[in-house]
């Protein structure tokens, strides 16, 4: 009654699909250090984003933001016993190469980072360790999950505090999958042509009323309530980034975003935990933004 | 049969709710305590240990479950459900707390970071083989004589067989995430000691 293993299991679609299906319900929160790692996973974060600057001191910062520092991920590699995730430019395979040899748990893809590619994004069929990637609506989620993508999260507007982008495009991605739903199976192939999109994905969209990885939700979030709005509009799970250690009060925070993700549908709850937290973030209108990073990537 | 509860803090819920409801059995997610009336059962799905481990602190879970699993409740756990089962939890956080029903000592990520995350067949004895998805799994060490192994692994490591499938009276873990396949032989197997029990 002893299995053993084949060699060609490492890697299947079924562990880096799985991996994101662990974090459902869940709170991924950016930290730049391990003393902010270990706030949140003592908050209840299921997972950490590593990385330099979060992205509203990215954004105030300008220039070129690039992979973290290796010795920075692994420091927080060692601090904390949840996954540890990091970012690589869109299109640089090799900063995801090396951040395939430091371990990490997940690499995201990040339109936060100053993209190495205009044309390609990375070929994430090629690495054993899964990839997140950004999407602004289905058309470009599905041409990330072609690309080999485990998971998707709505892009949002990184480093905001303003929850307006993340809602716009949940709301898209939701609105073109209920379209497919809706179709006749012949029309499908042209939807595929507007969506740009892989037919067969197109159909399998069609078939089951979502996308064949899980969705979860960046770009904005900051308080309890921005939580439970994405999680009511359809996310399996949220990113957080300067959200909380930008707020003025980080571990409760940290601890308010992560129950209101688990009660997101229970307003008692979600009440409860919002009440006397500090201040949130300042954030930043939209409108009044130079950069929009959620235009990176296409 | 009454209800099986889910525990519905974090995870991979959906999918043991899936499986429930395809072997017949009406599941019941379970997010506050007053969810836990009349449940015959309860799964705790995968997901992150500490996450999930944090919620049943905050949502007032922890003592009433503990109760209930003392008081002999049919439980099942996945990965991080075996983990919040385990007797002793290795490589874990220092304030790692756990409901002690099964007597294994289980290593957190003990195959590894997600790089290493693997599915391999699993044997269980004579009732056939179910495919097995590892996912930053714990591994079992060690464990006490009240527990049934009822299926191994060994993972070619030099490290031997390690047990992936125990069962100490009505407690089950696994290593793996059956409910992540559409066998539904392992979820089967727990309601089959589950309704023999009733009886």
């Amino acid at each position: 009654m002893t299995s053993s293993l084949t060699p060609s299991s490492v890697g299947s679609a079924l562990v880096k699909r799985g991996l994101a299906d662990m974090l459902r319900g869940g709170v991924i929160m950016d930290v730049v250090n391990p003393e902010q790692a270990k706030i949140a996973e003592d908050a209840g974060a299921v997972a950490v984003m590593a990385l330099e600057r979060v992205p509203s001191d990215i954004r105030r910062d300008g220039g070129v933001a690039r992979m973290s520092d290796p010795q920075m991920i692994q420091e927080i590699q060692a601090s904390v016993t949840i996954p540890v995730m990091a970012k690589a430019r869109i299109g640089h395979f090799a900063e995801a190469q090396i951040l395939q040899a430091l371990d990490v748990d997940y690499i995201d893809e990040s339109e936060v980072l100053t993209p190495a590619d205009e044309e390609n994004h990375i070929d994430k069929w090629d690495f054993t360790v899964p990839f997140v990637c950004g999407a602004t609506n289905l058309g470009e989620a599905l041409r990330r999950i072609a690309e080999g993508a485990c998971l998707i999260r709505s892009k949002g507007e990184a480093g905001t505090g303003n929850v307006v982008e993340a809602v716009r495009h949940l709301r898209t991605i939701n609105a073109q999958m209920r379209r497919l739903s809706s179709a006749d199976p012949s029309e499908l192939f042209a939807l595929a042509k507007d969506l740009q999109a892989p037919v067969a994905l197109v159909q399998e969209v069609a078939a089951t009323g979502k996308l064949p990885v899980p969705l979860f939700c960046a770009g904005g979030i900051s308080t309890p309530a921005d939580a439970s709005l994405v999680l009511q509009l359809g996310a399996e799970a949220v990113f957080v980034g300067s959200g909380i250690f930008k707020s003025e009060d980080p571990v409760r925070m940290a601890k308010a975003i992560v129950e209101a993700t688990t009660h997101f549908e229970d307003a008692a709850i979600v009440a409860k935990v919002s009440t006397g937290l500090g201040a949130a973030m300042r954030g930043a209108e939209t409108a009044s933004l130079e950069q929009r990073l959620a235009e990176r990537g296409w | 049969m009454r209800p099986i509860g889910v525990l519905s803090l974090q995870g991979d819920v959906r999918e043991h709710v899936a499986t429930l409801e395809n072997l017949g059995v009406a599941a019941r997610r379970i997010r506050r305590t007053s969810d836990l009336e009349g449940i015959e059962g309860l799964i705790i799905p995968g997901g992150e240990s500490t996450a999930i481990g944090h919620l049943l602190v905050t949502s007032g879970l922890r003592e009433p479950l503990a109760t209930l699993i003392g008081d002999g409740l049919p439980v099942f756990g996945t990965c991080a459900g075996l983990i919040l089962l385990a007797e002793r939890v290795l490589d874990g956080r220092d304030d790692q707390w756990s409901f002690k029903a099964l007597d294994v000592a289980v290593r957190r990520n003990g195959y590894g970071r997600q790089i290493a995350s693997f599915e391999a067949p699993i044997e269980i004895g004579e009732r056939g083989t179910v495919p097995g998805v590892f996912i930053r799994a714990p591994r079992i060490e060690s464990f006490g004589p009240g527990v049934n192994v009822l299926a191994t692994h060994d993972h070619g490591d030099g490290t031997g067989a390690h047990p992936v499938l125990v069962r100490q009276g009505a407690a089950w873990g696994c290593s793996f995430h059956p409910e992540l396949t559409s066998d539904v032989l392992v979820h089967g197997l727990f309601l089959d000691a589950l309704r023999e029990a009733l009886r």
